[in-house]
């Protein structure tokens, strides 16, 4: 069972992310409505605790915990409210005299999230630490998958990119491997990790190995300024080498699905129209994120005594 | 004359190769003699049954914090603890602030031991002004002053043309040159040991390669110049085997290896536990399990703390902000005792690598039981049960690992210079 936090897919079981989809489903279906919003979680506090910036994660959470009727209170770095010299876990435990229900959190080092759910009371979700876990972007690629093929176990799963420094590619990699399916990670050497076979996965060192027969393709951004990093040397040789367009994507199954968890670098790690177009389902992503969230706030924080009723079925 | 007689210990001198039960007598804070059923008339009697005496353990890698950061630990902390952890001599590495590259601050320091510590405290002098890597300090006034060694330890000197002519100078001065080896460009951001913990972490990796590549600079130039080239915390196999087949070329090289490197691997780090943060970083099991053999036949001569206070303020952050090191002194018999029980090492060799073994390399007269020298003296309980908590020991911080851990082994006693500093029950014995 998913414990008190959700802090990385290397925590749960299959039977853990089964259920977290299963759930997923229900709140998809409040998206649905004309009115999409449900009582589920009205009195319980959120609290978006972000100390690196991510319009997309923290908007996403933010509409989930509203859909179920949650007041949703967002910290940012950004924002005077966490100054440099106030500690991580100080801000966290000013954040917990404020007794909320919830407290996702963002961070730009790994293990962060941890140390707060340490530090806590209320329950933590991890909103994506350094290169360490991404667990809901996960998640919702997982539900993403699992609603275009129907099933997941014996998919076969190319990631495409900085592995070395991707949360989302780690959290993706245990998340695909727990249910079953292949996982082939392709990137300059430079941005593969050392070891990486031991997380379950095959090395590519083209993107022609890579999608070879894929059923699903998750290109990751490439972060323009690890080129100061030298990991690769210019735009234009990543492009031509490990850039996804459809002359490569020939070599996928022919129902292969592209998946990105954005924002794209259009022309850079994807060609522009296949950012926009199937097979890429980047927007479905995104529409699954909200519903998958509003399942693993419902999970979290509707496990606390008070009353809840169950999601409409 | 005071006389005390220790009796019915077991007493291990790696000087004499004496390991038998039998007496110690001390008279007038020297060691008097050594023997079979000393008579115990006109004497204060130390009952050392079930105990082993050994000369007073010797730490050469220690930071005591003072001057500059007391709040983390200062010579009269670092002291007590030292002796609570049964080291009668340590010697403290120069990255202070202001930073000991001037006779002044070894004067300080040397003041400061001889007036608040129970521990008898050698400093090491950097071995470039302000640990900058540039120019060289002035070695013959520090020694004169009173520094053993010279050590940009915390740093490497990156630049090989400065290495070498530190290496050059040093051996005229007759000091051996301790190096923190990591080739800084290879380590990077890196905050963990490269491998399969970083991978699943997520944390930058600092690669193996980074320590064996800069022992490898280091010991060719240690052939060049002649010097003593001593290698600070060894964590790698690369780097053991490198000392190991130098050593056999005839290069004046010695080594230590700290108890954590011998006792944990990265997987410590896995719940993001800054506690297990060092410089170099732990290693892969293969890797302590390379220390723990050249420990065990000689390439690695001593065991040192590498005691890094920092406060828990300092610890208690980002993984990849917290400053690497933890405090070690309390904790180092218990944890390198394992490697006795595991039958690694006898207890005879371990001591050697605690006592005699770093005296030689500092140039000092203590760690042994020689009739005539001073009267510093360890006793521990190899097989005492207890829970370590920091915050019931002498230093000023808390950062270990062990911290609420079972520890088998203890420190019962400590004399220095024949007076009793510390005891088990009444805990430090002066002001
Ligand atoms: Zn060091």
């Amino acid at each position: 069972m998913i414990g008190r936090d959700l802090l990385a897919i290397s925590d749960l079981t299959a039977e853990d992310l089964w259920k977290i989809l299963e759930t997923a489903e229900h709140m998809q279906e409040v998206g649905r409505r004309d009115i999409k919003k449900v009582p589920t979680l009205r009195g319980r506090t959120i609290i978006n605790l972000f100390f690196e910036s991510s319009t997309r994660t923290r908007t996403s959470f933010e509409i989930a915990g509203k859909r179920l009727s949650a007041d949703v209170v967002n910290f940012s770095s950004s924002g005077s409210s966490l100054s440099k010299d106030e500690s991580i876990l100080d801000t966290a435990l000013t954040l917990e005299a404020m007794a909320p229900d919830v407290v996702v959190v963002r961070h730009g080092v790994a293990g962060v999230p941890r140390r707060i759910a340490d530090a806590l009371d209320a329950p933590v979700i991890n909103a994506g630490d350094g290169a360490h876990e991404h667990p809901t972007q996960a998640l919702l690629d997982l539900f993403t998958v699992y609603q275009e093929k129907g099933h997941l176990e014996g998919l076969s799963v190319a990631i495409v990119g900085d592995i070395l420094n991707s949360r989302v590619a780690r959290s993706n990699i245990h998340a695909f491997t727990k249910m079953g399916a292949e996982v082939r990670v392709a990137a300059p050497p430079t941005m593969l990790p050392v070891g990486v076979e031991s997380l379950g996965v095959k090395p590519c060192t083209s993107l022609r190995e890579a999608v070879d027969g894929v059923d699903v393709v998750m290109v990751l951004r490439i972060q323009l300024e690890r080129l100061s990093g030298a990991l690769f040397p210019s735009v234009r040789e990543y492009a031509a080498t490990f850039g996804l367009d459809r002359e490569k994507l020939r070599y996928a199954k022919d129902d292969v699905i592209v998946m990105h968890p954005g924002p794209v670098n259009r022309g850079v790690e994807l060609a522009p129209d296949l950012a926009d177009h199937r097979p890429s389902v980047i927007l479905e992503q995104v529409r699954n994120g909200v519903a998958l969230r509003m399942a693993v706030l419902y999970l979290i924080a509707g496990r606390a005594p008070a009353p809840i009723a169950e999601p409409k079925q | 004359m005071k006389r005390v007689l220790i009796q019915g210990g077991r007493v291990l001198d790696p000087q004499s190769g004496r390991d038998e039960v039998c007496d110690v007598l001390v008279e007038g804070g020297k060691i008097a003699a050594v023997d079979r059923e000393i008579a115990a008339e006109g004497c204060e009697v130390i009952d050392a049954g079930g105990c082993w005496v050994t000369p007073g353990l010797i730490d050469l890698h220690t930071h005591l914090r003072e001057p500059g950061q007391e709040y983390k630990e200062d010579i009269a902390s670092g002291g007590r603890s030292a002796v609570a952890g049964g080291f009668t001599t340590v010697a403290c590495m120069a990255n202070t602030h202001p930073v000991n590259d001037d006779p002044s601050v070894t004067d300080y320091i040397l003041d400061r031991a001889l007036h608040d510590s129970p521990a008898r405290v050698f400093p090491i002098a950097a071995a470039t002004q302000g640990l900058k890597g540039e120019l060289m300090t002035e070695m013959h006034a520090l020694v004169a002053a009173g520094a053993v060694a010279f050590s940009d330890d915390g740093k490497t000197i990156m630049d090989a043309g400065v290495m070498r002519r530190v290496l050059d100078y040093a051996h005229g001065v007759g000091r051996p040159v301790i190096v923190h080896a990591e080739d800084c460009t290879l380590v990077g951001e890196g905050v963990v040991n490269e491998g399969l913990v970083s991978t699943r972490l997520g944390l930058p990796g600092n690669p193996a390669t980074a320590e064996v590549i800069q022992v490898a600079r280091d010991l060719h130039l240690a052939e060049l110049t002649g010097c003593h080239l001593h290698v600070a915390h060894v964590s790698t196999a690369g780097a053991v085997d490198l000392i190991r087949a130098a050593r056999d070329r005839g290069i004046f090289v010695t080594a230590e290896v700290t108890p954590h490197h011998l006792a944990l691997t990265d997987e410590a780090t896995l719940n993001f536990d800054t506690n297990a943060k060092m410089a170099p970083p732990l290693r892969s099991a293969e890797d302590r399990d390379a220390c723990r053999r050249g420990l065990a036949d000689g390439t690695l001569d001593a065991v040192a703390t590498d005691h890094a206070p920092h406060a828990v303020q300092e610890k208690d952050v980002e993984f990849t902000k917290a400053p690497p090191g933890i405090i070690g002194f309390e904790t180092a018999i218990p944890v390198v005792l394992d490697l006795v029980r595991e039958g690694i090492l006898s207890p005879l060799e371990l001591i050697r690598r605690m006592t005699i073994n770093p005296a030689r390399i500092l140039h000092l007269e203590y760690g042994t039981l020689t009739p005539g020298v001073p009267a510093d003296i360890t006793l521990i309980d190899p097989e005492k049960s207890w829970v370590y908590d920091p915050a019931k020991g002498y230093s000023k911080s808390r950062n270990s690992p062990w911290t609420g851990k079972p520890m088998q082994g203890r420190v019962v006693s400590v004399l220095v210079g024949g007076e009793p500093v510390y005891d088990v029950e009444r805990g430090i014995l002066t002001p």
